[in-house]
């Protein structure tokens, strides 16, 4: 294995460990949105109707929204680790290492997304109650998109996380900035019937492409039901090139890190 | 200047450093050398300028101007070649304090290249060594100050470093764990001449040191081997208490015609036969002296005579320590 492997690699294992030894951030990243999804979802109940859509109800439409959700927070609190573990000085360590920072920041990004994804698999397990018609095909498909919005997600939050020197900075940009690029991304209202400017916000936020990949490929096997949103090819690309400029901008800000 | 033969060149060379934050004087044209094989201490007061040129010297970061160099390496232009000579204990343990002791030896491990039997081996024998065999599966948060510090140094030399940095290594360590702690290096450095740099703000720690650099306002005002700066000092050192200072020091320094500091409220004169001038200063000042101290010089007095304060008042909060 060569060290930039063996770097990346305990980094990763080092996310999941710590992860799964803090319960907390189990019940903030998973339990919070499965509330949401239930409260919300049988709120509106059959109130809402997709425009142009199949029969769904608030329940159904919100479910993909809800799984962005999980995966919006799961890479948030892995974030968070990181400006933790510099204000606990651990970072410190690992940059005083010979290793490139480009392998600590994928490293983390990778951590990350498999958190993201786990948890976005735990949640497939309610598609029956959401009524969504998944495959098998369907469900290996999403989880890979939930793993490529993981990656962009986490390192985007690892961009501004190893620029922020506290939690609390961190919680102001979580929800100046990240709570509405998932708002805006037709995760909780769809595209078609928003205000126009909203309409054009959620139009040029990359994550738009993240969600309406997640619902293309729920839906693989009932493309009918999502016909109207951007391709799947097409918001597959935009999501690896917003993942990729994400992840090359973190491993700069990185590299210009004094821990 | 360039690359030199590492295997000629000093362990630690530290070439003019100069480190500004904003317009503000951390370090000013600093240069020293330490050898293979010594144990070197860097001793200020807090706010001297220490952790400053620590993060210098361990790759952390850039200084404004000036260089230094790891077995020839610059941390400069090759701040990888150097980070796989040194082996770093930061004043504040580096440690994850979710994992266990031997999870974090892992890590730390896999970071410098080593994996599989060959490193759990290495963290075994080095838990050994260092009394922690029995707390290796618990969580270091578990664990006190004293045995973070000692994961923290057998974590350090998991990659068998060539030089070992330390950042205060005696803070938040009672006075046996210091000891221990000093044993452990100079064991260390006996068996196998690893180079040691060590920062501290404790004068009876850098007395342990083979040499001793001297830091005050960013200026390395002495350096040289404990002994050697204790007697360019003087033989013997005085300490006087009197009513009115500045007087006695003026007609003090008539008598003996040698230089009397006035130090925060005491005078130090420092003469070789000391102790023969005590007689003749009590008979001659009766009324003016409350006491006189004789003394061998200590590290103290070299920084006093260098810097004309006491180092106890030149402590002060290290706002440089970090940039936020």
């Amino acid at each position: 294995m060569t060290p930039y492997m063996l770097c990346m690699g305990t980094i990763w294992q080092r996310e999941i460990v710590r992860f799964v030894r803090q319960r907390s951030r189990i019940i903030g990243a998973f339990g919070q949105p499965v509330l949401f999804w239930l409260l919300l979802g049988s709120g509106f109940g059959r109130n809402f109707r997709y425009a142009g859509g199949g029969g769904e109800g608030y329940l159904e439409y919100f479910y993909p929204g809800i799984i962005a959700m999980v995966v919006l927070f799961t890479a948030i609190f892995s974030t968070f680790a990181v400006v933790d573990d510099r204000k606990a000085r651990f970072l410190q360590g690992v940059l005083a290492a010979p290793v490139p920072r480009s392998a600590i920041v994928l490293g983390q990004v990778m951590g990350g997304a498999t958190l993201a994804l786990l948890q976005g698999v735990l949640l497939l397990v309610a598609t029956p109650l959401a009524g969504v018609p998944l495959t098998l095909e369907a469900a290996l498909a999403s989880v890979l998109v939930m793993g490529l919005i993981g990656f962009a997600l986490t390192a985007l939050g690892l961009l501004l996380a190893w620029r922020i020197e506290s939690t609390q900075g961190f919680h102001s940009i979580m929800s100046l900035l990240l709570i509405p690029l998932w708002l805006l991304s037709g995760a909780v209202f769809p595209v078609s019937g928003a205000h126009p400017l909203i309409g054009l916000i959620m139009q040029v936020n990359p994550l738009t492409y993240g969600v309406a990949a997640l619902r293309r490929t729920l839906y693989l096997s009932a493309p009918d039901a999502v016909a109207n949103l951007p391709g799947l090819w097409i918001s597959l690309i935009i999501m690896i090139a917003f993942g990729g400029v994400c992840f090359s901008l973190a491993v700069r800000t990185a590299e210009q890190s004094e821990g | 200047m360039s690359d030199v033969n590492p295997s000629t060149s000093p362990a630690l060379e530290v070439q003019g450093v100069t480190h500004r934050y904003g317009s503000r004087v951390a370090l000013k044209d600093v240069r020293f050398e330490v050898s293979e094989g010594e144990i070197f201490a860097l001793l200020g007061p807090n706010g001297g300028g220490k952790t400053t040129l620590f993060r210098i010297i361990t790759t952390l970061m850039p200084p404004t101007s000036g260089d230094a160099r790891v077995f020839g390496h610059s941390v400069r232009d090759a701040p990888g070649a150097v980070r796989k000579k040194i082996g770093v204990v930061f004043q504040q343990p580096g440690l994850d304090p979710k994992l266990t002791v031997l999870e974090n030896m892992i890590h730390h491990g896999r970071l410098h290249g080593m994996l599989g039997a060959p490193l759990r081996k290495a963290a075994d024998a080095l838990l050994a060594q260092f009394g922690l065999i029995d707390r290796k599966k618990d969580y270091v948060e578990t664990l006190s100050g004293g045995l973070q510090r000692r994961v923290e140094l057998a974590k350090a030399l998991l990659p068998r470093p060539e030089i070992l940095f330390l950042d205060e290594p005696s803070t938040g360590l009672d006075p046996g764990a210091r000891i221990d702690f000093r044993n452990e290096l100079k064991r260390l450095r006996n068996e196998t001449n690893t180079t040691v740099v060590l920062t501290t703000h404790f004068i009876e720690e850098a007395d342990h040191a083979d040499r001793v650099g001297v830091i005050h306002e960013g200026d390395l005002v002495a350096i040289g081997a404990p002994d050697a700066l204790k007697q360019e000092v003087g033989g013997e050192v005085l300490s006087i208490e009197a009513g009115d200072p500045e007087s006695l020091r003026v007609k003090l320094e008539a008598m003996f015609s040698c230089e009397v500091r006035s130090v925060d409220g005491s005078l130090r004169a420092e003469m070789n036969n000391a102790h023969a001038a005590i007689p003749r200063i009590a008979e001659a000042f009766p009324g003016e002296v409350r006491s006189i101290t004789l003394g061998k010089p200590t590290l103290e007095d070299v920084f006093i005579n260098q810097t004309g304060k006491r180092f106890i008042d030149a402590d002060a909060d290290e706002p440089e320590a970090r940039k936020s």
